[in-house]
């Protein structure tokens, strides 16, 4: 499956098939773009693909387990289940049914939309280091929810998710306007770039609002830097459906993307309309990423590492990066919030927190790589 | 144009020196503005008199005391960030590569931060933003070193650091109490409100030493951004220029936002919109140090005036700025 030969320079098709050499020319190495389209590793055939998504689910499960269970005041497993299934009103079971089950499914939710839209935009732009915070998306879709919030009064999540669209879908555009403008492309680093200063704008302007009216501040000052706590199980039915709707969006994506990573001219070729990818999976990404923030705020990192590590194992192909992304994300992101309440305890730090602290290093690592620095 | 004064010959361009006497007198007319106006307003010709002490005690009070040090901070930070800019989007040779992005000034912000919980005076929370500053950039530079440090490395790692530290200030805010929170909140919009000569005083001695440094490493720097190889050929010796330069921009975003706290996006513009105007092909330091100083100090005065009596802190001036200085960006290239 290798490009026709005649794509342009700049839409060269990476070769999935082999270790491609960085390139030194300015942001249009094609080998550089699909960092994390290795060679599939030998093993990852589709019994051991399927195998491995159990194990997945079953590791998910566990740290759903484990969230329910674990926290300021940790309460045995035994007294997990009987809360669901004999109920006694104490306050261990009111603890969990009220506190601790609403914010591990918003995490599981949260997860598994930020893995998947960071998959999605990693693969759509061919840039490894796209992530919805990174790339401003995820502050574009906070400034919205702020200024429903903060301006405009409006605390219904199923309406204010709509401003989370409206500034998702504006910052993703500039992003990559931003990024594409300019003689050289959107190479890793504009995009990069372009992304963070968008997202500081936006963060700016929120922080800005939320300073207006205190009583707003004291209630948004967390969700700003990113956290599971202290939204109710309403907030989490509001949103599911949007979340539910991206997410079968994305994972129906697998295909066309699949064949646009083979360069525009390619993808074409096989029968696939590029725009029409390209638009869907913006429209995704947006709904991921919107309800995702109106959920838990700004987060940055989770849809940038768990792709890149997904990629590493199961090699490139879309259809299974983009559920392993999806289901994997939520383990860690649940293991990240666990980490967060135990290590604080009595109080809290946020899961925003947390996971900036585990991702830029990661980030950095992936940043002193050769083939990706070697734009 | 060569100027030749005995055996000394300086070459200048007359499209710069036209743009830089202009913001020279944009820079004076905001000065003025920003001295007479107010809730007080002050004649110009007063404002002479009240700052040689032969005013009206109030005129004095409120003119050399309150705005004098505000607007003078404001301009020194301002330069002070524009050359900043200049130098690290000469270095990354990307327009977006100004220290705001790549962790110095919120490396300065934690450390300003610590300071404040610590209990620290107003002088040692400055000296926190500087080592803060320091710091980081040591750290960036020492990550993004493999044999030589190359411009788009050191953006990408020191975006890494930067939401590294973004996190840890906003854990030290949750942690902090709430008075501490409060304070190092305010500092870390940015804000030139209730700067006094001590603020200022500090940034113009940095300024002193630094601007003539920056002025030898214009030359040189300009070779740089002809890539590595080419400066070579040209007798630069590569890795100290950069060096000195690296060191030069984090001393002075370092002692510009110890005065005045993480104000983003002036280090971003300034340079940008000074290559504009003079049509320089490389970066220009000089203008881009008169365009910081107008653009922070016309963004204070605006965030003063606009919504009074609320004062808004200059930052969220520079950052609307900042976003309607990308769209134009986005505009502009695509054509």
């Amino acid at each position: 499956m290798r490009p026709a030969e005649n794509t342009t320079a700049r839409r060269a098709a990476p070769d999935p098939g082999t270790d491609a050499d960085p390139g030194t020319d300015a942001g249009t190495d094609p080998g550089a773009a699909t960092d994390g389209s290795v060679a599939r590793p030998k093993w990852a055939r589709p019994p051991v693909l399927v195998a491995g998504l159990v194990v997945v689910v079953a590791a998910l499960a566990l740290m759903v387990l484990a969230s329910i269970a674990l926290g300021a005041r940790s309460v045995p497993f035994s007294t997990v289940i009987d809360a669901f299934l004999a109920p006694d009103g104490s306050n261990d079971h009111t603890v969990i049914r009220e506190l601790r089950v609403p914010r591990t499914l918003l995490g599981l939710g949260v997860g598994a939309t930020l893995g998947l839209a960071g998959a999605l935009m990693q693969s759509l732009t061919r840039n490894p280091l796209a992530d919805p915070g990174l790339l401003g998306v995820n502050e574009g879709a906070a400034l919205g929810v702020t200024l429903a919030l903060g301006l405009f009064g409006l605390t219904d999540p199923a309406v204010y998710v709509w401003f989370a669209f409206g500034g998702a879908a504006l910052a993703a555009v500039m992003v990559y306007g931003l990024a594409a403008s300019g003689r050289s492309g959107s190479g890793p680093v504009r995009l990069t770039l372009a992304g963070v200063a968008l997202g500081m704008v936006a963060t700016a302007l929120s922080s800005a609002i939320l300073r207006m009216d205190q009583q707003t501040f004291d209630r948004m000052r967390f969700w700003l830097t990113g956290s599971l706590a202290g939204q109710t199980s309403d907030v989490l039915v509001r949103l599911a459906p949007f979340m539910v709707a991206g997410l079968v969006l994305g994972l129906s994506l697998a295909r066309p993307l699949n064949a646009l990573a083979l360069g525009d001219d390619a993808g074409r070729a096989l029968g696939v309309s590029i725009g029409r990818t390209r638009a869907l999976t913006g429209v995704a990404v947006t709904l991921l990423c919107g309800a995702a923030t109106a959920a838990a705020g700004p987060l940055w990192f989770v849809g940038l590492i768990v792709p890149h590590a997904v990629r590493a194992l199961v090699g490139p192909d879309q259809r299974w990066v983009l559920p392993y992304s999806a289901l994997a994300a939520p383990v860690l992101l649940l293991g990240a919030d666990v980490v967060g309440r135990l290590i604080a305890r009595p109080g809290e730090v946020q899961v925003g927190i947390v996971w900036a602290v585990i991702g830029a290093p990661i980030f950095i690592l992936l940043a002193r790589r050769r083939r990706v620095a070697a734009l | 144009m060569n100027v030749r004064v005995g055996p000394c010959s300086i070459r200048l361009a007359p499209r710069a020196l036209i743009v830089g006497v202009c913001l020279i007198l944009v820079a004076f007319a905001v000065t003025v503005a920003a001295l007479s106006t107010g809730e007080l307003a002050v004649p110009a010709a007063d404002i002479v008199r009240a700052l040689f002490g032969e005013g009206t005690p109030v005129a004095e009070l409120i003119v050399s005391k309150l705005r004098a040090p505000r607007v003078v901070t404001g301009l020194m930070v301002g330069a002070a960030f524009g050359l900043s800019g200049a130098i690290f989007q000469s270095l990354t040779r990307n327009p977006l590569g100004s220290p705001d992005f790549i962790g110095f000034t919120a490396g300065a912000s934690t450390g300003g931060i610590l300071v404040v919980i610590a209990g620290g005076s107003a002088m040692a929370i400055a000296g926190g933003a500087l080592a803060g500053c320091v710091l980081t950039a040591a750290l960036v530079y020492g990550l993004a070193f493999r044999g030589g440090v190359q411009g788009y490395r050191l953006v990408l790692v020191g975006i890494g650091a930067n939401a590294l530290l973004l996190a840890v200030n906003s854990y030290l805010l949750t942690r902090a109490n709430i008075n501490d929170a409060a304070t190092a909140g305010a500092w870390l919009t940015g804000s030139l409100g209730g700067r006094g000569w001590e603020h200022a005083i500090p940034v113009g001695l940095a300024l002193a030493v630094l601007v003539p440094v920056c002025a030898a490493l214009s030359r040189p720097m300009r070779m740089l951004e002809m890539g590595d190889d080419a400066a070579k050929a040209m007798g630069i010796r590569v890795e100290p220029v950069r060096a000195v330069a690296i060191a030069a921009g984090v001393l002075l975003s370092g002692v510009a936002t110890a005065a005045a706290g993480p104000v983003i996006f002036v280090a971003l513009a300034a340079p940008q919109l000074a290559r504009r105007l003079t049509r320089s092909p490389g970066v220009t330091m000089g203008a881009s140090a008169l365009m910081g100083a107008v653009l922070l100090t016309g963004a204070d005065l605006a965030a003063q005036r606009l919504l009074a009596p609320t004062q808004l802190p200059v930052g969220v001036l520079t950052a609307a700025i900042g976003g309607t200085y990308l769209a134009l960006l986005l505009r502009k290239d695509r054509h």
